[in-house]
């Protein structure tokens, strides 16, 4: 397949005796969302940090943009300049204000004339509705208004594929709302992502494949529609029943 | 009137319980003010046991009569929750209350009612207290060492210049703004060598050579702390980061360099430098006694600095090195950018109390010859002309030492400040 921009083959990885992947397949097309979930310690997480290598996978091929992960990578940060990655707990740098939160790497990293960074920082924050914050530092800010921030951060880099490792997970649930929202709008303007969530309902709304992951192996790989109506396999079942 | 219950004072007479308490508070404060200050002990017709201990005791029934609760006078309340919640607590504050007064008038005449500080000769001083004239007298020992007196312009001269230079911070325009991490970290030492290899050491452009082993006191201290607090700081930075490298070499040379100066003392390092190290060197290679001080000490604090900085690094969440490398920045930009600024910030105490511990063991020169201001006291208390003069010559050097310290304590807390953001 020519526009499939993430390839990962028989990935295996271990945390010492613990084997964390196993045998791990998949393709990512251009523009494709794709929702992991999947109960916790099933290697969800480890499986997109794999995707930006701030893990490394200890058997088989990933593919990112025609870039194959190894060991001797020289350009890893070429590679990870182009994918932008959302975390759990944020991941703000607490000593910069919200928009030098979000310049930072574009002047540092892509070498971008600092007033052009900013000017594109502002519209991303914009993006996700906080531009009346910017010169906020981030320990004044709510967790979702942190998380959003996060989001712009990651899209000043202007990268190809997005990564969401459960983004809205330490959140208020009255706070998952705004940044699922923005989420939303990132999936509406047609970005390539992957997204680890127990947000089901965003699931169903935006994503085109659903994986289900347990103990280290993709149990199930279906498109939105079917994984939800008429689930394969067993494990899945069980899993949904307990979350829906 | 309601009873009076002098076990349990109550708000109903309270105004009775106040009068007393503070009466006889007052009383025992009085008695000790009169017996240390004018030396008129009024309970002398007391056996002395009983007059020794009758301010304490009237001082605690006193202190124990006023503390009532809730009494609704703001300031009373104050004392009470504050130094006067229990006997024991009472007892304790008059207890320091009495030890202050107490030392006050003999710490007065030893410095001011009965020093003395005319005259230029030992026979001047008269008086039993201390004798300032000898500080007086050697006050430019003190300060310039044994550098000559006609050319103590030359330090002065350098020293208001850089002084003069650090402040250019203030000065800079928006525009300069940027460069001055710049200035601070690699023009400022430069200019500051420049000036005192030309100007302090001379030798060149008509001005006389003064050899290093003439500088000394105050100002020999300055030069000695300034240059080792600059360079310690960015090899300590680098040991940190290379302790936590992932490169074996790169991290067992750094550890097994911080363990090396960590586990010397610094007197033998010193030693060392000025007795061994020259033997390691060919023939016709010189290197200034001074300049091999300096090396010595500051590779003996880059080990302190390193592991202070290395707690700060430890402290990070990896959350933040996930962050930056998500964004693509590699190891140098990663540090510079996100790592070394929150890591740095969070070390400001430790390093502040490193650099404090570096000002005050420079007196260690003194092994190699080299005499700063702790060195010029000893050698001048010894001065068959001025012997017996120990003491001031301590009391002002801790002073001196106190003054220095204390403002670059409170300059690092002036950083803490200016570098909170978060939370």
């Amino acid at each position: 397949m020519s526009d499939s921009i993430i390839q990962i083959k028989n990935v295996n990885k271990w945390f010492g005796d613990f084997q964390v992947l196993k045998d791990i397949n998949l393709e990512v097309q251009q523009k494709q969302k794709i929702v992991v979930c999947g109960p916790s310690g099933s290697g969800k997480s480890t499986l997109i940090r794999c995707i930006n290598r701030l893990e490394e996978h200890q058997e088989g091929n990933i593919v990112v943009d025609g870039n194959e992960l190894t060991e001797d990578t020289k350009d890893i940060e070429k590679i990870r300049a182009e994918v932008g990655m959302v975390f759990q707990q944020f991941n703000l740098f607490p000593h910069l204000s919200i928009l030098d939160n979000c310049t930072l790497a574009p002047i540092w990293v892509k070498k971008m004339p600092k007033k052009d960074a900013e000017e594109l920082a502002m519209k991303q924050l914009k993006q996700v509705q906080i531009d009346d914050q910017a010169n906020k530092f981030p320990g004044q800010l709510s967790g979702g208004q942190q998380q959003r921030c996060a989001i712009a951060r990651a899209l000043c880099m202007q990268p190809k594929i997005m990564l969401f490792d459960e983004p809205t997970s330490a959140l208020d649930p009255e706070m998952i709302k705004e940044v699922l929202d923005a989420m939303v709008n990132l999936a509406n303007a047609g970005m390539t992502m992957i997204v680890v969530t127990h947000e089901m309902g965003f699931a169903k709304e935006v994503a085109d494949e659903v994986i289900f992951m347990d103990e280290g192996m993709i149990v199930e790989k279906n498109n939105t529609k079917d994984f939800f109506a008429n689930p394969k396999s067993d494990r899945t079942k069980l899993f949904l029943s307990q979350i829906l | 009137m309601n009873k009076l219950n002098f076990l349990k004072p109550d708000r109903q007479n309270l105004n009775t319980y106040l009068y007393m308490g503070s009466f006889l508070f007052f009383i025992s404060l009085f008695d000790v003010f009169l017996t240390s200050f004018f030396k008129i002990n009024i309970t002398s017709f007391l056996p002395s046991t009983l007059s020794f201990l009758l301010p304490l005791i009237f001082g605690v029934i006193g202190l124990h009569l006023i503390r009532i609760e809730f009494s609704g006078i703001k300031k009373l309340d104050l004392i009470n929750k504050n130094i006067n919640t229990n006997n024991f607590n009472a007892f304790l504050t008059l207890f320091i209350i009495f030890a202050i007064i107490k030392s006050i008038p003999p710490i007065l005449s030893w410095f001011i009612i009965d020093a003395n500080i005319a005259g230029d000769t030992k026979e001047a001083c008269t008086g039993s207290g201390a004798c300032w004239t000898y500080i007086k007298i050697w006050l430019r020992r003190f300060i310039y060492g044994m550098y000559p007196n006609d050319l103590q312009w030359r330090i002065n001269i350098s020293f208001i210049l850089l002084i003069a230079l650090a402040f250019v911070g203030y000065f800079a325009t928006e525009r300069l703004k940027k460069f001055l991490t710049l200035y601070y970290v690699v023009i400022y030492p430069i200019i500051a060598f420049i000036l005192i290899y030309y100007l302090i050491s001379g030798g060149s452009f008509g001005l006389m050579w003064v050899e290093t082993g003439a500088w000394g006191g105050l100002s020999l201290t300055f030069i000695v702390s300034f240059f080792c607090l600059i360079f310690c700081f960015p090899l300590g930075m680098f040991l940190a980061l290379g302790r936590r490298s992932t490169l074996p070499t790169l991290r067992y040379v750094s550890v097994g360099f911080i363990e090396f100066w960590r586990g010397v003392p610094l007197i033998t390092v010193l030693f060392m430098s000025s007795v061994m190290f020259p033997m390691f060197l060919p023939e016709d290679f010189f290197m200034d006694k001074l300049v091999r001080v300096i090396i010595a000490i500051s590779l003996f604090e880059a080990a302190y600095v390193a592991e202070v900085i290395r707690g700060g690094l430890q402290a990070l969440p990896r959350g933040q090195y996930d962050a930056a490398k998500s964004l693509g920045m590699g190891y140098w930009k990663l540090h510079i950018l996100v790592i070394l600024p929150q890591a740095l910030k969070l070390v400001i105490p430790g390093i502040a109390n490193t650099f404090l511990a570096l000002v005050k063991d420079t007196p260690l020169i003194f092994v190699v010859g080299l005499l700063e201001l702790v060195g010029m006291l000893n050698l001048a208390k010894t001065n068959p002309k001025w012997l017996g003069f120990a003491m001031e010559g301590y009391v002002f050097a801790a002073i001196i030492f106190w003054i220095i310290c204390y403002a670059m304590s409170r300059y690092s807390q002036n950083l803490e400040l200016k570098y909170k953001t978060e939370r």
